[in-house]
């Protein structure tokens, strides 16, 4: 039987609102909580087999202190390692929420049971923060969510991230670490996101101000083949995976097993494809060396 | 498929052969079979029509590889004169699974770029099964360039499984290449038609995609997945292609739908391998009129429009401010 409460609970739970370009100041949604890579105590690093305690590879920056495998980390630990401090940071368009434009099968099961792992509305967090004292537009992927992978929301997080950064005469930084590529489960529309994060970041250079590619692993797909491939600086973590085909793809086409060091940060180093390799405790007086570079 | 002819539209070929076979008969042995002749063609229309017409995702996605589609070269031939092919990409070799060159469109010059299939196999072999390298998407970019520095519009007929998944290709930078080659594409300051004429896949196929107008084939597939590697990440079957290409949406009309394509390009009834002459006339048509539209704009103005479009594309929905207030002082469900 249908009570009074049930028949309010029949509206809506979200406004839409038409997005409109350069808009409205910075909304601070309900802050993420971050997720502890992997969970537990102990972690197993797939580098060298070592069982690893896990307050103190956190320590560390969830780097192995036997081997230097970089894990993966979670995009508000990714700030702090990298901001000067979470406090300076001012997330950006928090609001934009996802939508299943295909009616996508469980793609919004999915969408709900990753926001409740992880924390996060979505695979990308923008804001602007401070880096050295210097004011600086970020955005970080966050490979728990959809492996990172790109769909409607992440494109238009990263434009308006372009936008807005290019309109306040800021520097941008973005790191990436999307394995998935462009999202399927929002079909053509997260190919057009490719689109849509390459002209922003074609906008934004006209402003005069660098953007730094920061590629983590992985950064393959459409992700790679977009934004993250026109940094005006493009940095790597070792070890990371990075190319536009899938390993495996590339092994089934060939019909042969696929070179040792292939795609990794090392191959593109060598081929040309990156500028230079920074371990995890550098990238932050890396970043801090390119933003003096780029001082006014 | 058996010679060129799917199991489902095996009654129909059957019944074409049939009747071709008795309008053989009568000019041969002089006996009239006009009768039996029309009686089968009637049935055969009927039929035509009971298949084709409604079509599944995925007999339009087999469509679109039928190995007698025509390809780049062949539209090339039928819609343009004075086709003059160039070559190479100045840095690595010529990638011969892209084409390109100058050609008059009803007397307009214009530069028209596409992936190219071979149309046997000993062609496929040398064009790579129509699979461009890094090289092959630079030569189409230096082509769009001088199209650009010549106030010459572009068409891009689009054809393609996706960008070569090989070592060199890793190595020389498909994923680089890619996004230099939409970004570049995104800012040319004339007018560019893109068509997808056949296959449209991922990356691969926006390399040479970004544009003023994108028209698309009536059975031509556009994702950013292929249905058979969909199929592989939900159920770890390639076998379930068919109902990946349904839950893909990535057909003409939905497309259109999604705000993707402009405007659809109807193919004769059973696929454009049926009528060549036909298609590539429909074809032509739509080209121009789009070309001649685009072509009255200044370049600031096409620019403009081009950016506002690819801005836009996405959905989304977004929560305001007071929602997440009240979220977040537990006054409301999330
Ligand atoms: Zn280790």
């Amino acid at each position: 039987m249908a009570t009074l409460k049930d028949l309010f609970r029949t509206k809506p739970k979200y406004v839409t609102v038409k997005p409109v370009q350069g808009e409205a100041g910075p909304v601070r949604p309900p802050a993420p909580k971050p997720k502890e890579v992997p969970d537990g105590l102990w972690a197993k690093c797939p580098g060298c087999q070592s069982i690893l305690y896990q307050r103190e590879l956190s320590k560390n920056l969830h780097v192995c202190s036997r081997c230097g495998h970089h894990f993966h980390v979670g995009a508000m630990e990714r700030l702090a390692q990298i901001l000067d401090s979470v406090e300076t940071f001012e997330e950006w368009d928090g609001e934009v929420a996802t939508v299943n434009p295909l009616g996508f099968p469980g793609y919004e099961e999915k969408l709900a049971r990753t926001q409740e792992k992880t924390g996060l509305r979505e695979a990308i967090v923008t804001g602007v923060g401070r880096l050295e004292n210097y004011p600086v537009a970020v955005g970080i992927l966050d490979f728990a969510f959809f492996s990172g992978s790109m769909g409607s929301v992440v494109g238009e997080k990263l434009a308006r991230l372009f936008e807005r950064a290019a309109e306040r005469c800021l520097p941008v930084i973005v790191v990436s670490g999307g394995g998935g590529g462009a999202r399927m489960q929002e079909g053509i529309l997260s190919l057009m996101q490719m689109a849509k994060t390459c002209q922003a970041v074609e906008r934004f250079g006209r402003s005069g101000r660098p953007y730094v590619s920061v590629l983590t692993n992985p950064t393959m797909g459409g992700v790679y083949a977009s934004f993250a491939s026109l940094g005006d600086y493009i940095l790597a973590e070792p070890g990371a995976l990075i190319g536009f085909a899938g390993p495996r793809i590339v092994e089934r086409t060939i019909r042969q097993p696929l070179p040792s060091g292939f795609q990794t940060s090392e191959f593109a180093l060598k081929h040309g494809m990156i500028d230079r390799i920074v371990q995890r405790k550098e990238l932050r007086p890396v970043l801090a060396q390119i933003l003096r570079l780029h001082a006014r | 498929m058996v010679n060129g002819v799917f199991e489902w539209e095996r009654p129909l070929v059957e019944l074409e052969n049939r009747i071709r076979e008795l309008q053989a008969f009568t000019k041969e042995k002089g006996i009239d079979f006009s009768q039996e002749i029309a009686t089968l063609e009637r049935k055969a229309d009927r039929l035509r029509a009971e298949i084709f017409s409604n079509l599944t995702p995925w007999q339009r996605v087999q469509l679109a590889r039928h190995p007698r589609r025509p390809t780049t070269l062949d539209y090339i031939g039928m819609i343009c004169t004075d086709f003059l092919e160039l070559s190479g990409d100045r840095c690595v070799r010529n990638d011969e699974a892209m084409v390109g060159g100058v050609a008059l469109l009803d007397g307009i010059p214009i530069t028209v770029v596409g992936p190219q299939k071979g149309r046997d196999t000993k062609e496929n072999i040398r064009r790579n099964f129509g699979l461009p390298h890094p090289e092959g998407y630079r030569k189409a970019l230096r082509l769009m360039v001088q199209a650009e520095k010549f106030g010459r519009p572009i068409l891009s007929l689009i054809d393609v499984v996706g960008a070569y998944p090989g070592i060199e290709a890793e190595q020389r930078g498909q994923g680089v290449v890619i996004a230099e080659n939409i970004r570049r594409m995104s800012f040319l300051r004339v007018p560019v038609v893109c068509v997808i004429t056949g296959e449209g896949g991922s990356g691969g196929a926006l390399a040479i995609g970004v544009g003023d107008r994108v028209l698309m084939m009536e059975n031509a597939w556009y994702s950013v997945i292929s249905p058979e590697m969909c199929a592989e990440i939900l159920w770890k079957d390639t076998g379930r292609a068919p109902e990946a290409a349904g839950v893909l949406k990535l057909g003409a009309r939905d497309l259109l739908e999604l705000g993707v394509i402009d405007e659809i390009i109807p193919e004769p009834l059973g696929g454009a391998h049926r009528d060549r002459e036909e298609v590539a006339r429909r074809l032509k048509e739509a080209v121009l009129r789009h070309l001649r539209e685009l072509m009255a704009l200044d370049p600031d103005e096409l620019l403009d429009r081009r950016l506002k479009k690819y801005r836009a594309m996405g959905r989304l929905q977004e929560q305001t401010a007071e929602r997440l207030e009240a979220i977040r002082s537990g006054q409301a469900e999330a």
